[in-house]
């Protein structure tokens, strides 16, 4: 009954997106898709986050911020690319600044395509990331107790 | 003498559930006054046990431990207060507790974690007199700082202490961490700063944190309920209903006003302190 994904907390990081991806991340706190209802937080802080949710692709100036958040959020951890911005770059790809999706920098687990993202694809994603959650978590017990035994 | 010791284990194993239970009911309650469904009511469980199966990043050796004392003085402050034992002796471990609290997010090099701190640090500023004069009120209604005997008076201290019951819940806010007194660290997203004295807790470090607050939401409704415990069998269902009523006002309260600056936190709280607390201990102190 008890598992990771009973309580996924998000972090929503705009790297240089055009916030219409924004608006529909926080769409889906909203009454109409709620997804408290799944124990859904928005936390606002690596520290405490379980997936990291990035909008916009990466340029030179965001992609340390990207990689000092990702290296501080406590595994397990699942990193959501929403937006075809954050996929592969999108229209901006192609810019002298940009460095392309976010998969350039960190490792990304689920990618959302969409211009802008609609909430239901955005909560699709949500969802298999948790389930992806409680796989990383079953994968850092192996490690760990392979580790106690070593 | 039996009885107390069994009040004081009830509290330390049914104490986490009974708070885990009413954040579950808080976050549903909250959901619903937003027009939305809202998570299950063992939500903050489910929390919990995630948070102790995540990697533990620790910034320092001394915050684990801090964290730990704060855990610790939590539980035997509400364990001496469900044991029958002397109320200011409670106030006091509830002062240190808060203490290791601000100690472990002070510990930490982050600007967030520290301004956290010294609101948390305002905060106590705030409620600290209120407490104290509770302590002193209770001591003129019953005859006694025990706890054991406060609540064998024939009259209820409710009696004696309207004044001071209504400061009591006032600064109930600012103890349960709602708005618009959560100022150091707050459950919603919306505020200007989130999390603050929790910002460099992590995994299970942050757990114990949570469970500390479960256990004390639970001893800061005992208190509200020693307001209307009296040697009558039926003031123990009263003071059950009395303290859901308050925690469902503070819920209430929580959902309606927007957070405050810190200096109106301090001057309202200082004001209805001395106003209702302090004309209601004049009156008793001077009409015996």
């Amino acid at each position: 009954m008890l598992s990771v994904s009973k309580s996924p907390w998000l972090l929503h990081y705009d790297g240089s997106s055009c916030n219409g991806c924004d608006i529909e991340v926080l769409a889906c706190l909203t009454p109409l898709y709620d997804v408290e209802r799944f124990g859904v937080i928005n936390t606002g802080n690596p520290k405490h986050a379980d997936i990291f949710l990035i909008t916009g692709g990466i340029n030179a100036q965001n992609k340390p911020v990207v990689e000092e958040i990702y290296s501080q959020m406590p595994n397990p951890k699942v990193v959501v690319a929403v937006g075809i911005c954050a996929c592969n770059g999108g229209i901006f790809k192609e810019c002298y600044n940009i460095l392309g999706g976010v998969d350039t920098t960190i490792p990304v687990d689920i990618y959302v395509p969409g211009c802008a993202a609609r909430p239901e694809a955005i909560i699709d994603g949500v969802v298999k990331a948790v389930a992806l959650l409680d796989e990383k978590r079953k994968q850092m017990k192996l490690e760990s107790s392979k580790e106690k035994g070593a | 003498m039996v009885g107390s010791i069994v009040s004081a284990l009830a509290y330390i194993i049914i104490g986490p559930i009974i708070g885990g239970l009413l954040q579950g009911f808080d976050r549903k309650l909250t959901a619903r006054l937003q027009g939305r469904q809202g998570p299950p009511l063992l939500q903050p469980f489910y929390d919990l046990y995630k948070l102790f199966s995540k990697q533990s990043v620790v910034v320092n050796n001394i915050q684990d431990f801090l964290v730990c004392g704060f855990l610790i003085f939590v539980v035997f402050t509400g364990a001496l207060f469900f044991w029958g034992g002397d109320i200011l002796l409670v106030f006091f471990a509830l002062t240190l507790a808060g203490i290791f609290l601000i100690m472990s997010s002070c510990s930490a090099y982050s600007p967030y974690s520290s301004m956290g701190a010294q609101r948390e640090l305002m905060q106590m500023m705030a409620y600290e007199p209120m407490v104290l004069l509770a302590a002193i009120g209770f001591y003129i209604a019953a005859g006694s700082f025990n706890v054991k005997e406060i609540i064998q008076a024939d009259i209820p201290p409710i009696v004696y202490l309207p004044g001071i019951f209504v400061t009591f819940v006032y600064i109930l806010t600012i103890k349960f961490r709602k708005s618009p007194f959560d100022l150091s660290t707050s459950h919603h997203a919306h505020q200007e700063m989130v999390r603050g004295l929790t910002t460099e807790l992590s995994g299970n470090i942050l757990a114990l944190v949570e469970l500390s607050h479960w256990y004390e939401n639970v001893f800061l409704l005992g208190v509200v309920g020693l307001f209307v415990m009296s040697c009558h069998w039926w003031s123990i269902p009263l003071a059950v209903v009395v303290c859901l009523l308050s925690y469902f006002l503070e819920v209430i309260i929580d959902n309606v006003f927007p957070r405050v600056k810190w200096q109106l936190m301090l001057k309202s709280a200082w004001g209805v302190t001395l106003i209702a607390g302090g004309i209601n201990l004049m009156i008793i102190m001077l009409i015996p």
